[in-house]
């Protein structure tokens, strides 16, 4: 399949007042025409960073891009002017935000707010765009809507506004659209609409999804690949059934082991040691290291490469070098690679 | 189960906002249940079911509109003195959602956990009161360096085991966490459920774990309540209402949460609930009934007798 991003060893640092923030170190990885690509990670782990660079939606003053290139189509987006960037935002990449409560303009009406993109960048006459901003509430199934078109933010739910929000970010039928948590705010219930309705879209205009989340419930919904973030970096990317069913990176472990099953018995819930680490004084080996019971001493000092498990899965983590010592994952990381074998 | 002592009766208990105007909110609207002493009972539902005002209306935070909260065989509503109030305060404590507004930013956290030790004069000399801060600090797993910091130099996991620690500090029996985890990340979660669990051991704590992420609730709880608008739908143990379900809603709910795992989510059915299903007709009396010893579904006779037949199957 045909590549229509292409995220190339990106490094993004924040200058605050206590020194440099590293927060993005060395970010590889491809989005395919179509697919769902989930990012995870926890806060701190650069997975928004990456997304609102690719948007170039950092702030201006004290981010940097240092290095590395972001393709979209074969131009560098990192190159554009930002007259250029307009042109692209919001026509054939735009985003969805996590809360569905502040990213509406509360002073328009929910039309006017879907009709702005068209008129902007499809030169749409206004009864066209009117018209259009209809059909699109009706696409993402908003009930009424040739009378909801004129209403306001608030007199939406939480859900209906998410739903809003996406109508919006689909008006221009964008080739690649970013979801930055676009369910985090929301009930069980209205997340498996929301989740349903995206697949649906997805399927109908064809575009190609990242999915920021830190629900591996939802990834395994939505996803097609999964990239795990950890302190800056992927640290394992592959396709969805190869990283919930055969894991390499001990905090993938980490992370599959601390969700409580829904079948699980009692007892400890594992949980990963320590807190995330600090990006002002990146670490000199994997980041990944002083939370992890399997480090050894090559962990400390240099950090790890990607390792390819599959043509499709890579991991970054020394377990993997053909010298290193051959290590029990923990137990309900186990029972899901038997079923991968079985599934093989 | 009968023969456990009950901490706290909660019988029909109302909480109206707005009473009598247009918008009036009936946001608790007639429950009723027990909680066991030493068990953790886990409440959940959508936002805005009532879930929170439960927990809050239970602590004296809103006055009950009617009904009756028994803590101990004691009403803890209605009229008291200062005396009695104070009593009632230290026994009963809370743990808020979000670790970062609900500690004051301008106090320092060994203030912070000693504020319920001063009010009710737990401590009879300085030392003694650092001492106890210190001992709380170790029991959530901080240090004692920690206590002449200030809130905002912590990470969200350890702002909320500072509000547990406060919580802890005036040796209560029953703690009421609304949400105490959803505010933090996957692998902090654990963290602090695990802490949870092991002070209630050690402890003999009881708690109202307030949630809507069903698995943890589920994990962490030995009987859960199913809220919507207002009302307790279902209520049994933690493994029988996962196995089975028998309110509509329930079963909609447990249908909706995404698990992680690829294979179940390509098959997964999710079930809409429809509250029209019902067809309750005029003068027939809808309330908790007992389908199954433990097992309590609010629903009419007729209904009563259909969750009977299926759960025979």
């Amino acid at each position: 399949m045909e590549n229509i991003l292409e995220v190339k060893d990106l490094n993004i640092s924040f200058h605050t007042f206590a020194g440099e923030v590293k927060a993005i170190r060395g970010v590889n990885f491809e989005l395919k025409k179509g697919e769902t690509l989930a990012i995870v990670g926890e806060s701190g782990s650069g997975k928004s960073v990456t997304t609102k660079a690719i948007m170039r939606l950092l702030p201006p003053g004290n981010s940097q891009i240092k290095q590395g290139e972001i393709l979209f189509e074969g131009k560098d987006l990192t190159k554009l002017s930002d007259r250029q960037m307009q042109k692209i935002r919001g026509q054939d990449i735009s985003m969805i935000f996590q809360d569905p409560m502040t990213s509406l303009n509360p002073t328009m009406t929910v039309g006017k707010q879907i009709m702005e993109p068209l008129i902007k960048h499809q030169n749409m006459s206004k009864s066209a765009a009117r018209e259009r901003a209809v059909q699109l509430l009706k696409l993402v199934g908003i009930p009424k809507p040739e009378l909801r078109v004129k209403q306001y933010p608030h007199q939406f739910s939480g859900g209906m506004r998410q739903r809003v929000v996406i109508a919006i970010a689909l008006a221009c039928n964008p080739k690649v659209l970013i979801a930055d948590e676009p369910t985090t705010a929301l009930d069980v219930t209205i997340q498996a609409q929301i989740l349903e309705l995206m697949k649906d879209l997805q399927q109908k205009i064809d575009t190609s999804i990242i999915f920021i989340t830190h629900d591996l419930g939802v990834v395994a919904n939505v996803a097609d690949r999964v990239a795990v973030m950890y302190g800056g970096k992927i640290v394992e990317i592959g396709t969805v059934d190869e990283v919930f069913y055969n894991p390499q990176h001990p905090y993938t472990w980490g992370l599959i082991s601390s969700m409580p099953s829904l079948d699980a018995k009692d007892g400890e819930l594992y949980a990963i040691p320590g807190t995330p680490p600090d990006l002002l004084h990146p670490p000199k080996g994997d980041a990944f290291a002083p939370r992890n019971e399997y480090a050894m001493q090559i962990d400390l000092e240099e950090q790890p490469p990607m390792f390819k498990v599959s043509d499709t899965h890579y991991a970054a983590t020394w377990l993997l070098h053909p010298d290193a010592p051959k290590v029990e994952p923990p137990e309900a990381v186990k029972s899901r690679m038997r079923k991968f074998m079985g599934m093989k | 189960m009968e023969n456990r002592e009950k901490l706290l009766e909660i019988k029909n208990l109302k909480q109206y906002f707005n009473m009598g105007q247009q918008n009036e909110v009936r946001a608790i609207d007639g429950i009723t249940f027990d909680i066991y002493k030493g068990e953790t009972l886990g409440l959940v539902g959508e936002s805005g079911c009532g879930k929170s005002t439960t927990g809050r209306t239970i602590i004296r935070l809103y006055e009950a509109t009617d009904g009756e909260v028994l803590y101990k065989g004691e009403n803890v509503h209605g009229k008291k003195n200062k005396k009695d109030l104070k009593k009632f305060n230290r026994s009963m404590q809370m743990i808020f959602q979000d670790p970062y507004a609900s500690l004051n930013p301008r106090m320092k956290v060994s203030d912070v956990i000693a504020e319920g030790i001063d009010i009710h004069g737990l401590a009879k000399t300085k030392q003694e009161r650092m001492e106890m801060v210190y001992e709380l600090l170790e029991t959530v797993g901080l240090n004692r360096e920690h206590a002449n910091r200030y809130p905002h130099e912590f990470s969200g996991g350890q702002r909320q085991r500072i509000g547990i620690a406060r919580a802890l500090a005036v040796q209560p029996e029953f703690i009421i966490a609304d949400e105490p985890i959803s505010a933090l990340d996957v692998s902090i979660q654990a963290q602090v459920v695990n802490l949870l669990k092991k002070l209630q051991r050690e402890k003999g704590l009881t708690y109202l774990f307030i949630a809507h992420d069903l698995s943890m609730v589920k994990y962490i709880s030995d009987r859960i309540g199913v809220m919507y608008f207002g009302k307790l739908v279902e209520l049994t143990t933690a493994e029988e209402l996962y196995k089975h379900p028998l309110h509509p809603y329930t079963q909609s709910l447990l249908s909706a949460i995404p698990l992680p795992d690829p294979e179940s989510e390509r098959t997964r059915r999710r079930k809409t609930y429809d509250s029209n299903i019902h067809q309750y007709a005029d003068g027939e009396e809808v309330k908790m009934r007992e389908v199954v010893p433990g097992h309590y579904v609010y629903c009419s006779e007729k209904e009563l007798n259909q969750y009977q037949q299926q759960y025979v199957k």
